[in-house]
């Protein structure tokens, strides 16, 4: 018996059937496929996952592996918290480089400055395939984009690792059925009912660490496409652009080149989640360069096997 | 800043294609601005580059590619919103009769079924196709918003003629809550404004009746026994072992007397925990890990129970909408999925198909796509069932192809009082 003071339990508030309805669909999947893994890129939604995976089977270890697909173009605090956290977690790390795929001559190496966003489905394809994963689970939420608004929480992938939006698995209840043949897989989206705002809230709640560059920080900007993109190592101000030292944080955290930071002045978690309230502008639209390519990016890219 | 609210309502848009779903749901979005700017710019664009007028809302849910080449809606497409009361999860379904299981999907989580029909038509057979699967699923509250009124002129009488349509199906079906509203999605009267064109109607606008009505019904039964399927057994320190799943039906409590099924042992809850957390009790909808005092070897597929008790049985009757593209039929096999327990199963008879528009029973030795019919099964392994009517989880299975692993149908334990 403990001496610990015992809760009693409530599930009236949403936050509640949130988390246990991951923490199931975590279990679920777990339980039926053969070799799972989670995806972890140190942003705040995948650290949400990780946090409910450890929930989900607590006192034990994971029973998987959580990987990264590494671009190479991370902001250096984002690779900072991913190794902190997989240290405290205790789970194994597995890292799947887009160099290593672009060195093998599959895909075209877009230069310094180039982003790799696209690339990386070929690496965590490859990636999938090499280590024989069943089930990937993704930090993706339906709230983001219009297409993961249409997509199943058990996401079924063909042999290229292709979504196919006509041809999904009717889902009934809260019965998740993740039977594949082999070659196959599915995508499980634990987070699928979770909007941004419901993140920000739990990672309060459950006074989680997170990268400091979603905080308010001074940094030097230069404002490309209409975002503020952070000087550094993959972007270089053009002759036309003019270096401004501004604070900002992240909304999002993607690939250097393609993610852009917020005028904001919310350093906590109480004044992000007051700003992300009253938001007027979606958060992939106020700073993901990679949605803004065509009308159907994110579909498009999800038939090609993205996460 | 007290944005948590204590309240979180599902709902299901359904009824025929062409009728404004997904215009309805664009417009409860875009009036209670749920939608960000960049959201409403996109829409307005792809409305333009697709010469259908300044904003066509039904692109704010149908964002797949073919959805907006071909202006309908081919999968459930999921949408939040909140209100100063309550968090909104919505499932705007799609209306063609072969998207039939993709509405089922969406449906099969709704509290509340938000049925939108057009004026001029009234009930078409897909619409009651909808209702009747709605009914099946167990969802108990409608709301109809009668669409596209701005086209009849705001006509009485025109609204008046659909009402007795809908309350006498609604009748039949066993709808316990039913709200009947004049709109036009298009120009938003009576959806989140009140309409001017309606001194005939005193009721609520759409958001008011969804404001209104109860929300977490899914997770009520009528039993008071409580279940929780076994999903997966934590190792705990010092080598005693944990039952984790998802509780239903009602709450357990540390010293309740439970039985394991189906090998029916009786034993007492030592200890429950939460994410590696001591708590005193685990309520519906908790994803919990039980203690038992005996040794059991229980594991996944089992499940833990207090009075009244489940039925443990091998062969049960069903209802079963049938999705699959070859007709399902007497001597078949395949798998069911059932909580966490997967089976196989043979279709021992087949005892009708229902009748849409009669809600008859006719007779049929075989399913075709998008059928609902009734039959029964046999199952390899011993199940431990409770009727869909008292218990959602329990009472709930999927059927799936043994070659593609397709899900082929959604199954209910029992059959519908209104059948």
């Amino acid at each position: 018996m403990t001496t610990t003071p015992l809760r009693t339990s409530t599930t009236t508030d949403h936050l509640d059937l949130l988390e246990s309805h991951a923490i199931f669909i975590l279990r679920e999947v777990v339980a039926e496929c053969e070799r799972p893994v989670l995806l972890f890129s140190g942003g705040k939604d995948s650290a949400v996952l990780l946090h409910l995976a450890v929930k989900a089977f607590a006192p034990q270890q994971l029973p998987f592996p959580v990987m990264h697909i590494d671009t190479g173009q991370n902001f250096p605090e984002v690779i900072a918290f991913r190794d902190a956290t997989v240290a405290r977690v205790g789970a194994r790390l597995v890292v799947a480089k887009v160099q290593d795929t672009i060195d093998q001559g599959k895909v075209q190496d877009p230069g310094v400055m180039g982003s790799r966003n696209r690339l990386q489905t070929v690496t965590l394809l490859d990636a999938l395939n090499d280590n024989n994963f069943d089930a990937a689970f993704g930090g993706a939420r339906r709230d983001e984009d219009k297409a993961r608004a249409k997509e199943r929480i058990l996401s079924f992938r063909d042999t290229f690792g292709q979504w196919d939006p006509k041809k999904q698995r009717p889902e009934l209840w809260q019965i998740y059925q993740g039977k594949v043949n082999p070659g196959e897989s599915v995508r499980a989206f634990p987070l699928s009912d979770w909007t941004e705002l419901d993140v920000w809230q739990y990672i309060e709640r459950e006074q989680m660490p997170l990268p400091d560059i979603y905080f308010a920080h001074e940094r030097d900007v230069v404002e490309r496409d209409g975002m503020y993109l952070a000087v550094g190592p993959f972007v270089e101000p053009r002759a036309d652009e003019t270096v401004e030292h501004l604070t900002v944080r992240f909304r999002t955290v993607g690939d250097a080149n393609c993610t852009g930071a917020v005028l904001s002045r919310a350093a906590t978690l109480d004044a992000i989640i007051e700003e992300v309230a009253l938001a007027n502008v979606s958060e992939r639209g106020a700073t993901r360069a990679d949605d803004k390519f065509s009308e159907t990016a994110m579909e498009d890219r999800k038939r090609e096997g993205y996460f | 800043m007290q944005l948590a609210t204590k309240d979180l309502l599902r709902l299901a848009t359904i009824g025929s294609v062409d009728d404004g779903k997904s215009t309805l749901i664009g417009r409860i979005l875009v009036d209670t601005r749920q939608l960000f700017d960049d959201q409403l710019d996109a829409v307005a664009e792809a409305s333009e580059k697709r010469g259908v007028g300044d904003l066509d809302l039904s692109f704010v849910t149908d964002g797949l590619r073919a959805e907006r080449e071909q202006g309908i809606t081919i999968d459930v497409a999921y949408r939040y919103a909140t209100s100063p009361t309550r968090k909104f999860i919505i499932a705007d379904c799609p209306g063609h009769v072969q998207y039939t299981g993709n509405m089922a999907t969406g449906a099969s989580t709704a509290d509340l079924a938000l049925v939108v029909l057009d004026v001029a038509s009234g009930l078409k057979e897909q619409t009651r196709r909808h209702l009747c699967i709605a009914a099946l699923l167990g969802v108990r509250s409608i709301i109809v918003a009668v669409n596209k009124m701005d086209a009849v002129d705001w006509s009485k009488l025109a609204f008046d003629r659909v009402v007795d349509e809908i309350q006498a199906l609604a009748r039949d079906l066993d709808f316990t809550s039913v709200s009947i509203i004049p709109v036009s999605a298009l120009l938003g009267d009576n959806v989140v404004e009140p309409s001017s064109h309606f001194p005939w109607y005193e009721g609520p606008t759409v958001l008011e009746a969804l404001e209104n009505s109860e929300a977490g019904a899914w997770e009520h039964t009528t039993t008071r026994g409580a279940r929780l399927p076994i999903q997966w057994v934590l190792r705990q320190p010092g080598g005693g072992r944990t039952y984790a799943g998802m509780v239903n039906g009602d709450t357990f409590h540390v010293g309740d007397r439970v039985t394991l099924l189906p090998a029916n042992i009786e034993t007492t809850i030592t200890a429950i925990n939460f994410g590696g957390e001591e708590i005193a009790d685990a309520t519906v909808g908790l994803a919990a890990d039980l203690a038992l005092a005996n040794e059991t070897n229980a594991g996944r597929g089992d499940l833990i129970a207090t009075a009244p008790l489940p039925s443990v049985v091998n062969e049960l009757k069903t209802t079963i909408c049938w999705f699959g593209e070859k007709p399902l039929v007497i001597g078949q096999r395949l798998k069911m999925k059932h909580t966490s327990k997967v089976t196989p199963v043979r279709v021992k008879t087949i005892n009708g198909v229902i009748d849409i528009e009669k809600l008859d029973i006719d007779e049929s030795t075989s399913l075709t796509t998008n059928d609902i019919g009734l039959a029964t099964l046999q199952t390899a392994d011993l199940l431990v069932v409770d009727d869909y009517r008292a218990n959602r989880v329990t009472g709930s299975f999927v059927l799936i192809d043994e070659a593609t692993n397709a899900t082929v149908a959604a199954g209910m334990v029992g059959h519908a009082s209104f059948l």
